[in-house]
């Protein structure tokens, strides 16, 4: 271990330390301890992603830890949208954590965790050390959706969401043992190496009782790892069949909790089953890419259709967060870099539009969350217009509507799968995005055109939930607007991610 | 020999996961448990895994057991009443889980002629080589793993505490 190895996980250290010194303030200091842990908390995400600007550029040559860990523009770029995500989620829940009475030190500790998880899953580069941090962040997760503790529904999901998540991992962490019985490795490249060469790198391990082993990778026992590989992903980014869970845990689970799941573990989801898929498997991709296709196309379809039923906006916005890991499965299906690129973009608009829309679910629901359903929010366009307005923006980005970061979002994502001959799923991806513009237009109805039968009590804004609002209502149109820095930026990525491939180096 | 001794291993440890599943009281569901971890530690030794065999014992048998015991007691559970099971799970899950366990078989038979599958009992003891992989290659998720474990404290504690 090198200081050039501890600079590579120094945003992580400093989440990790920021995360304990908010954690034991509440030991020391009884009053007034809330206040000080969000400001705590930003300046931890503000200094770790001082510490992954201070490594630009992102372009790892010696990857750190004997290749454990990987800081490229890949790794960068989510992990300064985990730490934006972070950041929002911080900022949108100081009203909520003191409204429902939430352990504020707690909360915050977990939040940082969690994003330090997703940060050591976006950069690392072994199937071992993706476990491990899929394991922090879904931990982490796992409490964060039982916080409210006096709330039945909040309990019942943390459990639901436990349990199932734990299973899928299992499937996971099968599916990594048998990947490392195929190919004697754990590390990507060298898996990549290894099923290129058709050789397995048990010789590596000198170990003369192994000598049985060494030879041709066994073919059908890699389809077999990759099928549960791919069980553990997709339970993850909540991908039909494996999606059971979602409604149920992002309806039970406190509303800013619930956009940090969908946006921030989705999007740290995604990141490995990008890496492991496409650094590591690329080769057998005929073995895969029909599971994405499949799987994809199930989940809009189904996500959408089930969308349309929802009276809860909760529930309505986690099936239609099925629904969008179905579009992003379809710029994954293309895997080529252009699909890679769309998949980082999207990610990023989804992310930014979709923290906006849950903290105005967060902002309207009121103590305890009475206020989620769909006819609460008629005439809400009257009462509270720039609330309404800005729901609408999200709603319509959400849509896919040009001058927002959803457009080009989806723009890329069809112009990706096109590009790869995929005629078919296209088609039935646009299809479905205009079925989708029912039930997003519906709330945008309630809100203008149905008179309020109960006028529910709309509090004032506060100045941090404000700044979120404006922030991600800017960062749409921006993104709506002026799409080509960002997309550069993952464009460039996806390139460095692949091109190291082909050269054959690390 | 060996053979005989795997299948008196393998035979117990499925017998005892099955009677965990259908007994009703948690206490003699936990028994059970115990009795899955002990042959498969067995299992570990005989694969000349003798520190993945101790560790089996120390940490399951011993750590984990003890707590879920407690727990058991602390709740002074009683014996389960069978809830509404699903139909869907009843009649498609349980079909669906043995295709799985089948195919799962049949490709890793199907890969490895016999001559090539691990022998019984020929394996050198290697637990300095473990030790040297996890404190230097395999250094940082090995340092991870105390955030994975704070968290879970952290987690017990908020989700356990009285309301203030």
């Amino acid at each position: 271990m090198q200081t050039s190895d501890l600079i590579r996980i120094l945003p992580e250290i400093i989440l990790a330390v920021a995360g304990i010194v908010v954690m034991l303030l509440g030991a020391f200091q009884k009053q007034n301890a809330g206040r000080m842990h969000p400001a705590i908390a930003l300046l931890g995400l503000l200094g770790a992603a001082g510490a992954i600007a201070y490594q630009y550029p992102w372009r790892s040559l010696d990857p750190a830890f004997g290749g454990m860990l990987e800081l490229d523009a890949f790794s960068a770029f989510f992990h300064i949208l985990f730490f934006l995500v972070a950041a929002l989620v911080v900022l949108s829940s100081s009203e909520y954590v003191a409204q429902e009475r939430l352990a504020s030190g707690e909360y915050h500790a977990l939040l940082l965790f969690a994003t330090m998880g997703m940060g050591l899953m976006a950069s690392s580069n072994d199937l071992i050390m993706i476990f491990i941090g899929l394991e922090i962040s879904s931990l982490a997760s796992y409490i964060l959706v039982g916080f409210r503790r006096g709330v039945a529904t909040s309990s019942e999901s943390s459990l639901k969401y436990f349990l199932l998540g734990s299973f899928a991992t299992a499937f996971l962490l099968y599916g990594i043992a048998l990947m490392f019985g195929a190919t004697g490795a754990t590390n990507l490249t060298e898996i990549h190496l290894a099923l290129q060469a058709e050789q397995n790198t048990v010789t590596a391990m000198a170990s003369p009782q192994l000598t049985p082993l060494v030879g041709p990778v066994p073919t059908a026992l890699v389809g077999l790892s990759i099928a549960l590989l791919f069980v553990g992903f997709a339970f993850k980014v909540s991908a039909v069949p494996f999606q059971i869970w979602t409604p149920d845990v992002y309806q039970g689970a406190p509303t800013p909790v619930t956009a940090f799941l969908s946006t921030g573990s989705k999007a740290a989801a995604f990141a490995v089953f990008l890496r492991v898929f496409m650094v590591a498997l690329e080769g057998s991709a005929q073995d895969w890419v029909w599971l994405l296709w499949v799987s994809g196309l199930l989940s809009m379809v189904l996500g959408n259709l089930a969308a349309l039923l929802q009276t809860n906006i909760k529930r309505m916005l986690a099936y239609s967060s099925i629904a969008h890991a179905g579009y992003i499965l379809v710029a994954f299906t293309a895997h080529s870099e252009e699909g890679v690129a769309a998949v980082m973009f999207y990610l990023a608009a989804y992310a930014l539009m979709n923290i906006g829309a849950f903290a105005v679910v967060s902002h309207f629901g009121n103590r305890g969350e009475r206020y989620v359903e769909m006819e609460h929010y008629a005439g809400l366009g009257y009462r509270a217009p720039l609330l309404a307005a800005s729901m609408t923006v999200f709603l319509l980005s959400l849509i896919g509507i040009p001058l927002t970061g959803g457009f080009f979002g989806k723009f890329y994502i069809f112009r990706a799968a096109l590009h790869a001959d995929l005629v078919w799923l296209t088609v039935l991806g646009v299809l479905n995005s205009a079925i989708a513009a029912y039930y997003y237009l519906r709330v945008i109805v309630f809100m203008y055109m149905h008179p309020a039968a109960e006028q529910i009590p709309v509090e004032r804004v506060r100045p941090a939930m404000g700044f979120v609002l404006i922030f991600s209502m800017a960062a749409t149109f921006l993104l709506g607007i002026f799409p080509q820095a960002v997309l550069d930026f993952a464009s460039q990525a996806a390139a460095l991610l692949l091109e190291n491939l082909g050269n054959g180096v690390l | 020999m060996y053979q005989a001794l795997f299948f008196l291993f393998a035979a117990s440890a499925v017998g005892f996961a099955i009677n965990l599943l259908i007994q009703r009281h948690p206490i003699h569901s936990a028994l059970s448990l115990i009795g899955v971890m002990g042959s498969l530690a067995s299992l570990y030794l005989m694969l000349g895994a003798e520190f993945l065999a101790v560790v089996q014992v120390i940490v399951y048998a011993g750590a984990v057991m003890v707590l879920f015991v407690f727990v058991i007691m602390l709740l002074n559970a009683d014996k389960e009443e069978p809830s509404d099971r699903s139909k869907m799970a009843k009649y498609l899950g349980l079909p669906l889980l043995f295709l799985l366990l089948a195919m799962i078989t049949v490709v890793i038979y199907r890969q490895f002629p016999e001559d090539a599958m691990v022998q019984f009992g020929d394996f050198p003891g290697q637990t300095a080589a473990i030790g040297r992989l996890l404190f230097r290659d395999f250094l940082l998720p090995f340092e991870v793993i105390s955030i994975l474990i704070l968290i879970a404290i952290i987690g017990a504690i908020v989700l356990a505490k009285k309301e203030p």
